[in-house]
Formats: structure tokens, C-alpha cells, sequence
């Protein structure tokens, strides 16, 4: 690939010192400058800001940043409040049904799309079609359609079934629940599209050795399909995983974290402290909290697609 | 299903006249096919719902609305809430409605998308073409880095906007946008410039081409179909963005989403339903018209974003 490049520093071969100067700077200086964007971006923003971000978590920062080291005092206080513990405990409850929802309907829809159906294009289009509109909209059509009076439970009442309840928006037990209803409707039909290409992705000729085999379909995707896509299903876990991480805008539009502090997320925390809270250490340690939230998702992730590529069968 | 018919159905093998080939046709309603319809078109139902209420929503009246029946058609029809939401529906401070907000999004998506689309064909092309020590560990930083979520960054950014004086201006959330687009879009054009043919660049190289020459010259007019994807990518992105918006562009420069939450979640007196579906509709217009011109595209883009990021 870049031959070329060693031919030429070959020809200008210059002793010592200086040629480190020139491989470092000069020879392919377009290039260098073309990718000075990239490298100050990588440089700048995704390793200095992390720095500045966790290391700032260990000052007594309040309205601004300030360099009192205070040691692990933001974290326990973090900890300490109830407002972090239910974000904490929020996510993880709305993360793994999430996950496991989305992943499951995911891949039941595509099985069914893998059918060999008629209109595939229309349902996939109409299944996928809320993955392009910003999580405001999603929040906001799921809160006037989930409106106590005049939403859903509003019309059902109305027409005479006078028991129903869905009442889930100021409900602090459900309202969760409202959120992963909005969520999935949002999500379901991108990770469907993505176990789509992994189903078909699978050889036909697998296909007809099960059926020699006699089979049954349903076992086939199960046992042998299933397994297969395993590469689609991490990919799939972790672009979901990420996303439920970053939950914020959905829950800003629909609930706003309420009622009271019940749909309360991390990121939310975060927000709130660093720009109307004036505690600036409290938000950078909730930030690094997500941040190693990430990295135990990401990194084993990454070690196996890229990294143990020998020992990957 | 029942899939054994067609093994013993393919393959002729005499050509002896006119016998039918090909698979046996299959009745087109057994039983399996029916619930496999039936549970489809109940997603469906469950996928296009909303999309139905909103509209529905947008063009009744209040009273009507108050009347309480969200599946009901408008029994009158009227575009009233529309005009409102665009004109003069209130965000909390001032009562312009949507369209300053549109016009915004319009203002920070349109630069955005080309400078985060140049940069990252640039860097996809050096990456590929060029490499110089560490391009690659840096690319591998790049895509890890996409991972780690925003309000990681969220401070930091606003101190170095604010140093660079650009805190609060559109040119802030331009650069956010470029920042955090470009790991996404230059493993895009990393992996689309990977499958050009090599002989192409030495052949340029040859010739005494340089940098910028192969890439205006060569690369660009052979990635039109990659920077569809890349377009359609950020258009829908950034029109959908709400942090970015609500952070660094300021006040006056707020994005519609931005806006748009505001006009429904902060104001004050009673809720105005049919305004806020229609605004509502207003602000997913844009990516909805995107996703539906693009049809197939869209899915390619956001799947090779996904399936390899």
C-alpha cells in the first residue's frame, strides 16, 4: 500500500539524526496535514479529554474546574446520593431488559422476514422507519399517546372499557417501562435489519444439510444459525449496550426524569450537575463512572474481535 | 416450511418437450403463512401507530381532542396547529414557533455534514493510501473512542470552544458535529477506499500525481455511492441531535429538536396538543423524507456503520 512512500525516503537517504527528522515531518507531509484533523481530534479530544475529565473527578470542582485534589470524596459522595442510585439501578434494570427485548424481537422479526415473504421491502421500511427520527420525537409521540386522559388509556375508558390502565407516565413503578416502550419501538427494527444480513449472510448449503438431515426449521435456527451469526450478535450487543449507556435525550423528552426522581438516568445526572447544579466534581465523577461503564463493555469486546485473532476459530 | 417439495421438483434433466420445471409452485395461504402475516402485520401495527396518532392529533381541534379518542379521524379537518407550531407556537421565552428553530438545524446540519464528510474522506483516504507511522493506532483510538459516551467530553469541549471563542455560535456544534462524526465516517471511507483497485493510485503515483491531485482527481469521482451513505448518515445524525444542540450552540441558536422539546415540555399555560403533534411532525419530517427518498441506501449506511464499527 505504501510502497511508494518507502521507495521514496529510500532515495533520499539521509544519515543520522536528520532522517528521523525528515521520516517524522516531512515525507509524505500532505498526508500528515490531511490527517492533522484526525490526529487532534484523537489526541485532543479522545485521549486529553478524557484525561481532563477523570482527572478533574478527583477535585472539589464546583461552579468551575479547580485543582484541590480531594482524593475519592466525589465518588462517595456519588454514591451517597439517592438521585445517582436510582439512575444507577434505572439503567441497569431499563439496559438489560432493553437488551434482552430488543435482541429477542429482533430476531424473531428477522426470522420471519428470512421467510421468503411477500412485501419484504414494505414491512422493513414501516419497521424501521422510527430508527430515523430523533429520540425527542419517539419521547414526545409516546407521552401524548401514553396522556392518562386524553392518550390511549383516555380513548380505551371512553369507549367503555372502564377498568383500563395505562397510566404508566406518572406511575413510578411503570414508568420505566414507558421508556423501554419507547425505546424498543425506536430500536427494534435496526437490530432486526442487522440480524437480517446475518441470517442471510448464513450458507445455503447449511440449510440443505439440515433439512437432509431432517431438522426442524425452528432447531436449525436455534442450534446451528444462531451460533453461526455469532459475529452480527456481538456486534449487536455492543451497538445497543452503547446506546443504552448514552440514554438521555428519550428520557429528557418523555419524562424528564420524573415523576419525581423515578426515570432518573446517569446521564441525565451528569447533565444536570454540570450545567443548572453548579457541582461540577460530582459531574465529572458520574462521567467517569460511565466512562469504565463503557470500557467493561467495549474492551472484551474489542480484545476479542481485534485482538486474539490467532486463538479465534 | 415445507421446503422437501422443491428438492425433488428441481432439475430437469431430459429436455424431451414441453414438461414444466423449476420448483413445484406453493399454495400461497397454508396455515404457518398465515400466523407468519398475521404476527408481521401486527408489528406493524405496533411500528406505524404512533406515526397514525400524530397525525391524526395534528389536524383535529382542541376541543375535539378533549373529547378524548385518540384513534378517531379529525372529524373536521384543519391545518390550524400546523400553522402554529411553525409560526407561532411558544418555546418558554419567545413565541415564533418552530421555524427559527428549523432554519437553525438547517444552518448547523448543512455545514456540518460537508466539513465532517471532507474531513473524514481525507482521513480515509490517507489512512488507506498514505500511511504514515501510527495512522493506524490512531484510526484504532478513533473507533474506540466512539464508544466512550458523550458527557465524558461534554466539559472539556465547552472549555476549549470557550478558549477558542466560539462557545455558544454555530461554528461550536459545526465542530462537535465533525468531531464526533468522524470516527463513524472515516472507517466508511477507509473501507471503501480499501476496495478501490491499488493499481489505480500507483498508476497516479507514477505519473507524478500528488496528494491532493489523486484525491480530487481519482478517489473522489469514484466514491459518489459511499458519500451518499456518508450524507444520509449525518443529515439524519445531526438533524436528530439534541445535546450537541442544547450545549454549544446558545440561546438564539437552538436546533429544532432543541426547540422543539421546549415548546412541549416547558410551556406554560394549557397543553396544546394538536400543536405539539404538528410540530412534532415538523421536526422528524426532514430525516423521515431522508429515510424515505434513500430507501435502500439508508439501510446500507446505518448497517455499514454498525455491522463494522
Amino acid at each position: 500500500m505504501a510502497d511508494t512512500a518507502v521507495q521514496t525516503a529510500e532515495r533520499t537517504r539521509a544519515p543520522g539524526a536528520s532522517r528521523v527528522l525528515y521520516n517524522t515531518f516531512i515525507r509524505n507531509l500532505s498526508a500528515k496535514i490531511a490527517a492533522a484533523p484526525m490526529v487532534l481530534t484523537v489526541l485532543v479530544v479522545f485521549i486529553g479529554c478524557t484525561i481532563w475529565t477523570v482527572y478533574y473527578s478527583f477535585t472539589a470542582s464546583r461552579l468551575l474546574p479547580n485543582n484541590k485534589l480531594v482524593g475519592f470524596d466525589q465518588y462517595e459522595r456519588l454514591f451517597a446520593t439517592a438521585r445517582w442510585n436510582v439512575s444507577v439501578t434505572n439503567l441497569i434494570i431499563y439496559g438489560s431488559l432493553s437488551l434482552v427485548f430488543t435482541l429477542t424481537i429482533g430476531f424473531v422479526l428477522a426470522v420471519l422476514m428470512d421467510q421468503k415473504i411477500r412485501f419484504e421491502s414494505a414491512f422493513r421500511t414501516i419497521m424501521l422507519y422510527p430508527f430515523a427520527l430523533s429520540f425527542i420525537v419517539t419521547g414526545l409521540v409516546w407521552q401524548w399517546i401514553m396522556n392518562p386522559t386524553l392518550g390511549l388509556q383516555g380513548t380505551l375508558r371512553n369507549m367503555g372499557w372502564s377498568s383500563f390502565t395505562f397510566d404508566w407516565l406518572n406511575n413510578p413503578k411503570m414508568v420505566l417501562y414507558a421508556i423501554l416502550i419507547a425505546g424498543l419501538w425506536q430500536g427494534v427494527g435496526f437490530t432486526m435489519v442487522l440480524l437480517l444480513a446475518g441470517l442471510r449472510s448464513v450458507d445455503e448449503e447449511i440449510w440443505k444439510a439440515a433439512r437432509i438431515d431432517g431438522i426442524p426449521t425452528w432447531r436449525t435456527y436455534i442450534s446451528i444459525v444462531l451460533p453461526m451469526m455469532r459475529g452480527v450478535l456481538v456486534t449487536s450487543v455492543v451497538l445497543i449496550g452503547s446506546g443504552i449507556v448514552r440514554l438521555y435525550d428519550l428520557v429528557v423528552a418523555l419524562t424528564d426524569g420524573g415523576p419525581g426522581i423515578s426515570s432518573e438516568v446517569p446521564a441525565k445526572y451528569v447533565y444536570q450537575y454540570m450545567f443548572s447544579g453548579g457541582n461540577l466534581g460530582q459531574a465529572l465523577a458520574a462521567s467517569t463512572m460511565m466512562l469504565v461503564t463503557v470500557l467493561i463493555i467495549v474492551i472484551p469486546w474489542a480484545y476479542l474481535e481485534f485482538g486474539g485473532k490467532g486463538r479465534r476459530s | 416450511m415445507s421446503q422437501t417439495t422443491t428438492m425433488t421438483g428441481s432439475g430437469p434433466v431430459t429436455r424431451s418437450g414441453v414438461e414444466p420445471s423449476g420448483p413445484r409452485p406453493k399454495p400461497f395461504f397454508t396455515p404457518p403463512r398465515i400466523i407468519l402475516y398475521t404476527v408481521l402485520v401486527f408489528a406493524c401495527i405496533y411500528f406505524l401507530f404512533p406515526l397514525y396518532v400524530m397525525i391524526v392529533t395534528s389536524f383535529k381541534t382542541m376541543p375535539e381532542i378533549r373529547f378524548g379518542n385518540i384513534f378517531a379521524l379529525p372529524a373536521q379537518w384543519t391545518g390550524e396547529a400546523w400553522i402554529k407550531a411553525w409560526t407561532s407556537a411558544c418555546t418558554g421565552l419567545t413565541c415564533q414557533g418552530l421555524s427559527p428553530g428549523f432554519w437553525n438545524s438547517v444552518k448547523i446540519t448543512v455545514p456540518s455534514t460537508i466539513v465532517s464528510i471532507f474531513i473524514a474522506a481525507v482521513n480515509g483516504y490517507a489512512l488507506v493510501n498514505w500511511r504514515f507511522k501510527g495512522s493506524e493506532l490512531f484510526f484504532a483510538v478513533l473507533i474506540f473512542g466512539s464508544f466512550i459516551p458523550y458527557q465524558v467530553f461534554l466539559y472539556p469541549l465547552v472549555v476549549i470552544t470557550r478558549e477558542l471563542g466560539i462557545f455558544g455560535s454555530l461554528w461550536a456544534v459545526i465542530l462537535v458535529h465533525t468531531i464526533f462524526g468522524m470516527p463513524i465516517l472515516t472507517l466508511l471511507f477507509r473501507n471503501y477506499f480499501a476496495s478501490l483497485p491499488q493499481e489505480l493510485f500507483k498508476a497516479a503515483r507514477v505519473d507524478g500525481a500528488g496528494f491532493w491531485r489523486i484525491f480530487f482527481e481519482i478517489m473522489l469521482p469514484m466514491s459518489l455511492p459511499i458519500f451518499v451513505v456518508a450524507l444520509i448518515l449525518q443529515i439524519t445524525g445531526i438533524w436528530n441531535d439534541f445535546l450537541f444542540g442544547a450545549v454549544f450552540a446558545g440561546t438564539q441558536n437552538y436546533p429544532m429538536t432543541v426547540q422543539l422539546n421546549n415548546i412541549v415540555n416547558s410551556a406554560q399555560g394549557t397543553p396544546e396538543y394538536h400543536v405539539n403533534m404538528a410540530a412534532t411532525i415538523l421536526t422528524g419530517l426532514v430525516p423521515l423524507i431522508v429515510y424515505f427518498v434513500s430507501g435502500k441506501l439508508f439501510v446500507r449506511g446505518v448497517a455499514a456503520g454498525a455491522v463494522k464499527g
